[in-house]
């Protein structure tokens, strides 16, 4: 390096022309693949055993040398993973609960956020300050309160009109969706990102008679695509991964979704590896899917979280 | 209400509190629009956490109706149960391990792919693979790696002439806790390193090439140019790691259940036990609040120790 800043200094035009070999140079660039490859194979390698046992039958995953290439593959374990685990009960819960509460938190947050960034309005900022002040609270603390209050919430799950007498929410749809259903981080995010849509655009609209809802839905929205589909994407990942929540509340089979399924597989030491590796494939392939499709808007994602 | 209505223009002041009512008549879709948020967090923030606090001065084991009232007894408790003093150890020393192996290794492969070389997106795309994983299954796969007998990692240690036996990696008590602490490393890196990724574009390259003209070398720019303005980024990502390194908790359920011997039970591991398993709500809530107070002070200390760096 020190070669190249002496030649700039005393020949500014030559250097191009007759630059000698760069051999310091070449070495690093060689020292730099050389470490990032070393570092890919370790950390690709989960991934490819993963994939390869779940096509192998049980004695070959078990061989040792391991056996990369499946010797004879085939989709055995899948088949009999989709019956023993019910994983397509499994699969529905996850993309319903995923889905559902990814809609649900863009409709809140983007009402909210709308209203934050563009209107004015008595409380306005007391509001946004306890909005963002529920971020400070880790999940921990909400936890065990929450629990406590789906389980009295009344009418639902058998209980009487003072949430009595029943389960109410816990082990339901509406208890894995609705306490997600708002997220103060969401709101932030996307309020910061309507806050760049020109008033002028709003007025005019108002001017014309357009209500707030119009203006919201017809105006605003389209024009915060970017923002919502990095946090479709940030959001239904998060919810597709989600596990602590579920396994506190669900206890019937028929609500358990894919992490909790395969997990209380585990737990209760069924180490059936090869029927484990093809339901870790299923788990695994709806987010890369979406990952490899979407990666400029996961890294625009990261980006606008407050990093820049 | 009355916090913002300075803000209100023209307010005629002797009206003050007439004009305010008007004005939220006025603008009373605001608050329509504003009202499912607000509603869930009411319910599921602002009372849930006075009730896990009015929860933390009372014993309730949630089959019985009786909550007695029993002051600061779970507090005290909680200072002196061994469990819970264990379970903060683990969790200091999963913390002190994996935030700086995940942030220095994301950096160190940040840095080697910002060295314009070629397939750098699709290396950045492989690094990031694991983060996109679902947590379950890391651990689920990584388990399976460990494994005493068929696991792969015994398999290619003992080629390598590292180990003469196989390592019992999750069943023995000195290797469970790095057990985890490595499967938590590989599945963060990628993280910190589009992070960092994203930092390192935001210096400017003038400064570089003013630093190479003053023949300043590689390692020289890297520590006077590059870790100073990464600050910033570093702060940032010390702070989202440490809070989430001290709620630790599907991995060890699925890879350890808090075994053997409590060596790998952390705080959340305990918490949840404590109140899911033993049902012991009111002193679960108190160890929540302890947690939060940790979070807390972790956090305060974080920006205290860097902002005295961070100004440039």
């Amino acid at each position: 390096m020190a070669v190249v800043a002496r030649g700039r200094r005393l020949a500014p035009a030559a250097t191009a022309a007759r630059k000698p070999f760069d051999w310091r140079g070449a070495v690093g660039k060689a020292l730099i693949y050389l470490v990032l490859a070393a570092l890919a194979v370790v950390f690709i390698a989960p991934f490819v055993w993963m994939v390869s046992a779940s096509l192998q039958d049980v004695s070959d995953m078990f061989r040792w040398p391991p056996q990369w290439i499946p010797r004879s593959p085939d989709l055995g374990n899948f088949a009999l993973f989709f019956q023993q685990a019910n994983i397509g009960r499994l699969f529905f819960n996850s993309a319903y609960v995923a889905v559902t509460v990814t809609l649900f938190q863009l409709f809140t947050a983007s009402l909210a956020a709308y209203t934050f960034a563009k209107r004015r309005f008595p409380g306005r900022d007391a509001l946004f300050l306890l909005t963002l002040g529920t971020m400070m609270i880790p999940g921990q603390v909400t936890l065990i309160p929450t629990y406590i209050i789906l389980k009295n919430i009344p009418f639902f799950g058998g209980n009487d009109w003072l949430g009595q007498g029943g389960h109410g929410w816990l082990d339901s749809y509406w208890g894995l969706i609705v306490p997600q259903g708002a997220s103060a981080f969401a709101i932030f995010l996307l309020r910061q990102y309507m806050t760049t849509v020109p008033n002028d655009l709003l007025d005019a609209a108002r001017i014309d008679g357009a209500s707030e809802f119009r203006i919201y839905a017809q105006i605003v929205m389209p024009l915060c695509r970017p923002a919502l589909a990095a946090l479709a994407i940030f959001s239904f990942s998060f919810q597709w991964d989600n596990f602590y929540w579920p396994l506190v509340i669900v206890s019937s089979e028929a609500l358990r979704t894919l992490p909790l399924g395969l997990a209380l597989f585990v737990v209760r030491n069924r180490t059936v590896w090869d029927l484990l590796m093809a339901g870790s494939v299923v788990a695994t392939l709806p987010v890369v899917i979406v990952f490899l499709l979407f990666q400029k808007h996961f890294v625009r994602g990261i980006a606008m979280s407050g990093l820049k | 209400m009355s916090a913002s209505a300075a803000a209100l223009p023209r307010a005629p002041i002797p009206r003050r509190k007439r004009s305010v009512w008007r004005e939220v008549r006025k603008q009373w879709s605001a608050y329509l629009f504003l009202a499912p948020t607000l509603l869930l967090f009411a319910v599921f923030t602002v009372v849930a956490v006075g009730y896990a606090f009015w929860l933390s001065f009372h014993q309730w084991n949630i089959l019985e109706p009786v909550k007695p009232y029993v002051g600061l007894a779970n507090y005290s408790r909680l200072i002196a149960d061994e469990a819970f003093g264990r379970a903060i150890l683990n969790t200091l020393v999963y913390t002190a391990a994996s935030v700086p192996l995940t942030m220095g290794i994301g950096l160190l492969i940040a840095l080697l792919l910002n060295a314009k070389i070629r397939a750098r997106g699709f290396l950045r795309t492989l690094f990031y693979l694991p983060v996109v994983t679902p947590l379950v299954i890391a651990a689920i796969v990584w388990k399976w790696l460990y494994n005493g007998d068929y696991g792969l990692l015994n398999y290619y240690l003992l080629e390598l002439g590292l180990i003469s036996e196989p390592l019992r990696w999750l069943s023995d008590p000195n290797l469970a806790m790095p057990a985890v602490i490595i499967t938590t490393v590989w599945k963060g890196v990628g993280f910190a390193m589009v992070v960092y990724l994203a930092g390192l574009q935001s210096i400017p390259e003038d400064y570089y090439d003013a630093a190479k003209i003053d023949g300043a070398d590689g390692l020289r720019r890297l520590k006077d140019i590059t870790i100073p303005l990464l600050t910033g980024t570093t702060l940032f990502l010390a702070v989202i790691s440490v809070l989430g390194a001290l709620q630790v908790f599907t991995e060890i359920y699925i890879m350890t259940s808090g075994g053997p011997l409590r060596r790998t039970t952390t705080i959340v591991y305990h918490i949840y036990t404590t109140a899911f398993k033993n049902f012991d709500m009111g002193y679960a809530a108190a160890m929540a609040f302890g947690l939060f107070a940790m979070m807390f002070a972790f956090t305060l200390v974080q920006l205290r120790v860097m902002r005295g760096e961070v100004e440039y």
